[in-house]
């Protein structure tokens, strides 16, 4: 048995499959943080007091934080199209920095979070430190998932340029959309909740 | 199997393969959408089975408040039910988790997993779901949040006792099994968020040849709307599920106001949360999940009545196009839930009138379905009859919802047990009933047998009776104020007292149901080796694909790659040999 357009894109739909399912479990995604960021304006908005998210956060980690991220978005793109031009060899370097990247990403964010748990600030401090923790916390989750994936594809998943290297590329691709969209809600967070 | 054999020799490879397998590969962690649709039939019956088991101890309740319940009682533990007298605590525990599992692990999962699983690959002439693993993944999670929820009962406080809205601030302060609850919607959560990606992408992508959006069975259509309410509608319940953990394990305020009296003592968190916001979020998941449970349903009474009237579905189109303008209606009309919670009559206004405009289009699907068994000569087997009972069914459900819609109407009747009778009417006589038509209709394709017509009309006419007999006294003792979730029925009451006497007669009704219950498990049971063997592969001479596949389908199901050359519902065409003209069917040459 098998399924159809696992590889190549239906004609009519100009789709593989997993292209599609990528951008459909993304668009449930944008559903999942869009009622997280509703429910920030509409706390907000309830609130008698609200404070600036820079007089409490570190706007300098955080800048630097969302230079990192972008710049693995970039070499997660230049992944993709080392194995479109068949550069394995650099293929390897970019998904590489792609985890290496994650990785400071997260090391960053643990010391920001760490800086507060130090000084004795959580999530149940107040409103908007507990919806700061929740919406970075689950950010991170998502770094961390897309980290997994991106190990994976620059380790044991490799192997498959060997086998099928289009089938490769695909995941690639399908690995990127994700990890775009990961970086895409980083930037409306910092905004959102160390600027405004 | 890198390439695509010749027929024959394809049907060869896919008996090879299967032998293959070990057992525990074929059946237990199965990749085949047949295999997972029954493990999510049996799965989900049995929770079914289970939610209306809690139901039937609260009816005990009901009728006989403070009466020690007969046979079992002693069973149920002295935490709960001292000496056999179910505690209020108790009551609201059976309360919350009738609704989680009825709604959430047995109707959901039965509609689209096993349904859906089984029936869409077949009638869209697919080898498979697009993502078989993703599909074997989405099943073995739900179980686990399916055992979850069970094993909550056994937590100390016992399972979630804050109604299935699970509405804060209560739930917040509840004891740990909202906590199992949560973890167990999370599991449920991300189980039907891989499933409706599989389910959309399969029917994007794997249609047969000549199988165009506009010759797809209904039956496809209502799923794949269904899928794009479970995709974008679950992950704001889980964005809550989250924020409700954090406030219960990490002392977030998220769902908390400020000055909250628990047990005489303010708690001590720092406040200025909304517990509104819990409510809008959990809406928003929970109206479409209304269609979720109701729209597959509609999908099966289709096919059953195109399939039994011998004629075309009336108003094909019509249906499709009110199918997918309600799925998107279905996310603006979530806080008609809400009138009384004080959000103002502006929103209240914009909320009403979303409702009325989207009973439009369910009145058009009825409409279409009554128009459809006009001048027909009906089959009135066993599954059309429970597919025509779901007309007027759901149609009572539906116009039961009209006087709720409304803000005005709905103040007096908010919270009473006009409500239940309401949603029951849609979900219990309606959606359930459309279930069952569902397995009768499909269970000669799944075993090569048929189901007996003599037990299933005992089945249906006392499953019928009884139904009615739940849930219309339901609507007397609303309309006279009667509130839900109370444990004793409302007998504290001065105003309930004149209604009082129909708990009685509901309860012995629900118990009759469970009875009426036993003829559908001994044909369901015995007719896998005993029923009627089918004389061929499409015993109901019915047009769509999957009744093209051999009977049993063979991993892979057709034995040759089908191709579709007309619409879906081609019965009677005039001139055709038979009075039924398949999707697949080439047209005869000419002269």
């Amino acid at each position: 048995m098998q399924i159809p357009y696992t590889v190549h894109p239906r004609p009519d739909t100009g789709l593989f499959n997993a292209k599609l399912g990528v951008w459909l479990f993304l668009a449930s995604e944008v559903m999942l943080f869009g009622a997280l960021f509703s429910s920030y304006v509409l706390l907000r908005e309830g609130a008698l007091t609200w404070p600036h998210g820079y007089e409490i956060l570190n706007i300098p980690l955080a800048t630097l934080n969302t230079v990192v991220l972008i710049s693995s978005s970039i070499t997660m793109v230049m992944a993709w199209a080392s194995l479109k031009l068949n550069d394995f060899a650099k293929y390897k370097r970019y998904i590489g920095s792609t985890v290496l990247l994650g990785f400071g990403f997260l090391i960053i964010k643990s010391f920001e979070y760490g800086a507060k748990f130090s000084h004795g600030i959580g999530p149940g401090d107040s409103t908007f430190l507990a919806i700061y923790f929740t919406l970075t916390g689950l950010h991170g989750l998502h770094v961390i998932g897309g980290m997994i994936v991106n190990g994976y594809l620059w380790g044991p998943g490799s192997k498959m340029w060997q086998s099928d290297p289009e089938r490769l590329t695909n995941r690639i691709e399908v690995a990127g959309l994700y990890w775009h969209f990961v970086d895409l809600v980083w930037i409306f967070l910092f905004p959102v909740l160390y600027l405004l | 199997m890198a390439h695509v054999a010749t027929a024959g020799h394809a049907v060869h490879d896919a008996a090879h393969h299967e032998e293959e397998l070990t057992f525990i590969r074929r059946y237990v962690f199965s990749q085949d959408h047949k295999v997972i649709g029954i493990q999510y039939l049996i799965t989900s019956l049995l929770f079914l089975f289970f939610g209306f088991t809690l139901m039937m101890l609260m009816r005990w309740q009901l009728a006989y408040p403070g009466q020690p319940i007969p046979f079992i009682g002693g069973l149920l533990g002295e935490a709960n039910a001292p000496g056999g007298i179910m505690l209020p605590e108790f009551y609201n525990q059976l309360g919350a988790m009738h609704g989680t599992i009825m709604v959430f692990l047995g109707v959901v999962p039965l509609a689209v997993g096993a349904f859906g699983n089984y029936v869409v690959p077949l009638q869209i002439g697919a080898p498979d779901m697009a993502f078989p693993k993703l599909n074997m993944m989405s099943y073995w999670v739900y179980f686990v949040g399916g055992v979850t929820m069970l094993a909550s009962f056994f937590l100390p406080g016992g399972a979630a006792n804050s109604g299935w809205t699970s509405y804060a601030p209560l739930s917040v302060v509840a004891t740990t099994g909202q906590t199992a609850w949560l973890f167990a919607m999370v599991f449920l959560i991300t189980s039907s968020l891989l499933g409706s990606v599989n389910f959309i992408v399969t029917i994007v992508q794997l249609r047969a040849k000549g199988l165009s959006f506009t010759r797809l069975p209904f039956f496809v259509w209502a799923q794949l709307v269904t899928a794009f309410l479970l995709l974008l509608a679950f992950p704001p319940l889980e964005a809550a599920g989250v924020m409700q953990l954090m406030d219960r394990l990490a002392g977030t305020s998220f769902f908390l106001p400020s000055g909250l009296v628990v047990a005489g003592q303010v708690l001590d968190v720092s406040g200025g949360g909304s517990p509104i916001l819990w409510q809008h979020l959990f809406w928003f998941l929970a109206h479409p999940e209304v269609y979720v449970l109701i729209l597959p349903a509609m999908g099966i009474v289709g096919e059953i009545i195109a399939n039994n009237t011998r004629k075309p579905l009336w108003g094909y189109k019509s249906l499709v196009y009110a199918t997918i303008f309600l799925g998107f209606m279905s996310f603006i009309v979530w806080a008609h839930h809400m009138f009384l919670t004080g959000m103002g009559t502006v929103i209240s206004t914009f909320f009403q009138t979303t409702t009325m405009i989207i009973s439009i289009p369910s009145v058009i699907i009825l409409t279409a379905f009554f128009i459809s068994l006009w001048g027909a000569s009906i089959r009135f087997n066993t599954q059309m009859l429970f597919a025509l009972a779901f007309l007027p069914m759901f149609g009572i459900g539906g116009l039961t919802g009209l006087p709720l819609g409304l803000a005005p109407t709905d103040i007096h009747l908010h919270d009473t047990y006009y409500v239940i009778g309401h949603f029951h009417y849609v979900v219990a006589p309606g959606t359930i009933f459309a279930l069952f038509a569902g397995v009768y209709h499909w269970y000669p394709k799944v075993t090569g047998r048929r189901m007996s017509d003599t037990l299933g009309k005992v089945h249906f006419w006392g499953s019928l009776v009884c139904m009615n007999g739940i849930f219309m006294p339901m609507f007397i003792q609303g309309l006279a104020g009667v509130s839900r979730r109370l444990y004793d029925g409302g007998q504290q009451y001065a105003h309930a007292q004149g209604v009082l006497q129909w708990n009685e007669f509901m309860s012995v009704a629900a118990w009759s149901l469970a009875v009426f219950q036993l003829p559908f498990m001994i044909n369901f049971f015995l007719s896998i080796w005993k029923g009627r063997k089918v004389e061929n592969d499409n015993p109901w001479e019915a047009t769509t694909l999957d009744w093209a596949t051999p009977t049993p389908p063979p991993h892979g199901n057709f034995a040759k790659v089908p191709e579709v050359y007309r619409g879906p519902y081609e019965y009677s065409v005039p001139g055709h040999p038979t009075d039924f003209f398949p999707q697949n069917e080439p047209e005869p040459a000419k002269g």
